[in-house]
């Protein structure tokens, strides 16, 4: 799942020039705004059936937390 | 729950009124780089908006759609029974601003008259109150106005917001006949939501002051307005709509008896061509079905229904048609409803 998800980010994102890690903080990313927010919105739906409301989604600092969050979500 | 049916009652004819002032959104650039202002057009995909000059209301645009459509269907004035105005931008916190248009129209002092406050799910809301009043038998005609002014809403220095919004009006005639059967109705409200687009000052429980007034940095990514501007969560608006719209229509179809595929047109609410999208392609609708304007008019609010029904579906709405109306936004609030239209009369756009 690991390996989706990033490439999902990196796409909605745009991110071209370097590799994702769970440890990275995606807000501090230069891409992320709220137009890119609204591609990662699309992508975790269209592709895990998950939503992530605003209250959870703040408690969310890396991708490894993310990818927790979709885990946890796509299980249920 | 607010799951209704109504008989035997209908939209008859239908206008709408734009300001003829157009705003090319690439050239938008007054206060941002023109590179940053594409990236936004781009995925909002609306190329041009109207903003209604200085002294123009929302209440304007809806006597303009409204002449135009008394005159084209030829309408006795005197048979309009109910003036509903569906605005979030009326012309004075009192009077009602439906009580000014039953005056300025001509209508008699027997015209029944009130506002409706809400966002974009009001138009649904709007037909969803006129087509009870009509159940009554107390009424011949009514005729449902919805305008929005909501350039005035936002600052054009908070780029969430700055390059969606609109201005336009509408005029609905509502009749009663047999020819026009049953329609469904789904009504809901989340107050939960309030902070997801708001207005913080300037209503009485944050009273308009010097500080309200005063332009400040509000986000991290520098963005400016005042608390007397709107503001907006796209990211929360559009996770909510993801969470409720598509099965708020699904059950609003099992209500009608009717297969998503035996329904002829989508209309849904004009928010960004992005988010419309998206939950175009969820719901596994074809792009024929989903007709829209935001590409003209932006995000009109309320009034961007039956605005895409005025200016994109002139002629098609002359044949019958089962459509499928949602809006959804501000409150949040949300309506869905579905509508037997046997053909209905369609006037030239107008632009003041």
């Amino acid at each position: 799942m690991q390996e989706k998800l990033f490439e999902l980010i990196k796409e909605a994102l745009e991110i071209e020039d370097r590799e994702l890690d769970s440890n990275d903080h995606f807000r501090d990313y230069p891409e992320w705004d709220s137009l890119g927010q609204l591609s990662v919105i699309a992508a975790l739906d269209e592709n895990f059936g998950v939503v992530i409301e605003g209250a959870e989604f703040k408690k969310i600092i890396t991708l490894g937390d993310l990818l927790a969050k979709v885990g946890e979500l796509s299980a249920s | 729950m607010a799951l209704i049916t109504y008989r035997h009652t209908g939209i008859a004819g239908l206008a709408a009124a734009v300001p003829a002032n157009t705003i090319d959104n690439y050239a938008y650039t007054q206060y941002f780089e023109a590179e940053a202002v594409k990236e936004v057009v781009d995925k909002v995909g609306i190329r041009e908006r109207r903003f209604a000059p200085e002294g123009m209301c929302a209440s304007d645009l809806c006597f303009a759609a409204a002449e135009k459509l008394i005159g084209d269907m030829n309408i006795d004035k005197s048979t309009i029974d109910l003036l509903i105005f569906i605005s979030q931008t009326p012309d004075y916190r009192m009077p009602a601003t439906s009580i000014i248009l039953q005056h300025k129209l001509g209508l008699s002092k027997t015209t029944a008259a009130f506002d409706i406050n809400l966002g974009c799910s009001a138009f649904i809301y709007g037909l969803s109150v006129a087509y009870a009043f009509m159940q009554t038998g107390g009424f011949r005609r009514i005729l449902v106005l919805d305008g929005e002014t909501r350039s005035r809403v936002y600052h054009p220095k908070d780029r969430k917001t700055a390059f969606l919004f609109g201005d336009g009006g509408v005029a609905a005639i509502i009749e009663k006949d047999e020819k026009y059967g049953e329609s469904f109705f789904s009504l809901h409200s989340d107050g939960s939501k309030e902070n997801l687009i708001k207005m913080d000052a300037g209503g009485y429980r944050n009273p308009s002051s010097p500080e309200t007034l005063k332009e400040k940095v509000v986000d991290e990514q520098g963005n400016i307005r005042t608390d007397e501007h709107g503001y907006m969560n796209g990211a929360d608006v559009f996770n909510f709509v993801l969470l409720e719209i598509p099965g708020n229509i699904k059950a609003t179809l099992k209500m009608a008896g009717l297969e998503q595929d035996q329904i002829d047109y989508f209309l849904f609410h004009q928010a960004n061509s992005y988010m419309n999208g998206y939950l175009a392609k969820k719901m596994k609708l074809v792009p024929e079905k989903v007709p829209s304007c935001i590409e003209f008019f932006g995000n009109t609010s309320s009034v961007s229904i039956p605005l895409t029904m005025a200016s994109q579906m002139k002629e098609t709405l002359t044949q019958p048609q089962k459509l499928l109306l949602s809006g959804f936004g501000v409150g949040m609030s949300w309506a869905t409803c579905v509508l037997n239209s046997p053909g209905m009369f369609v006037s030239e756009l107008v632009e003041i």
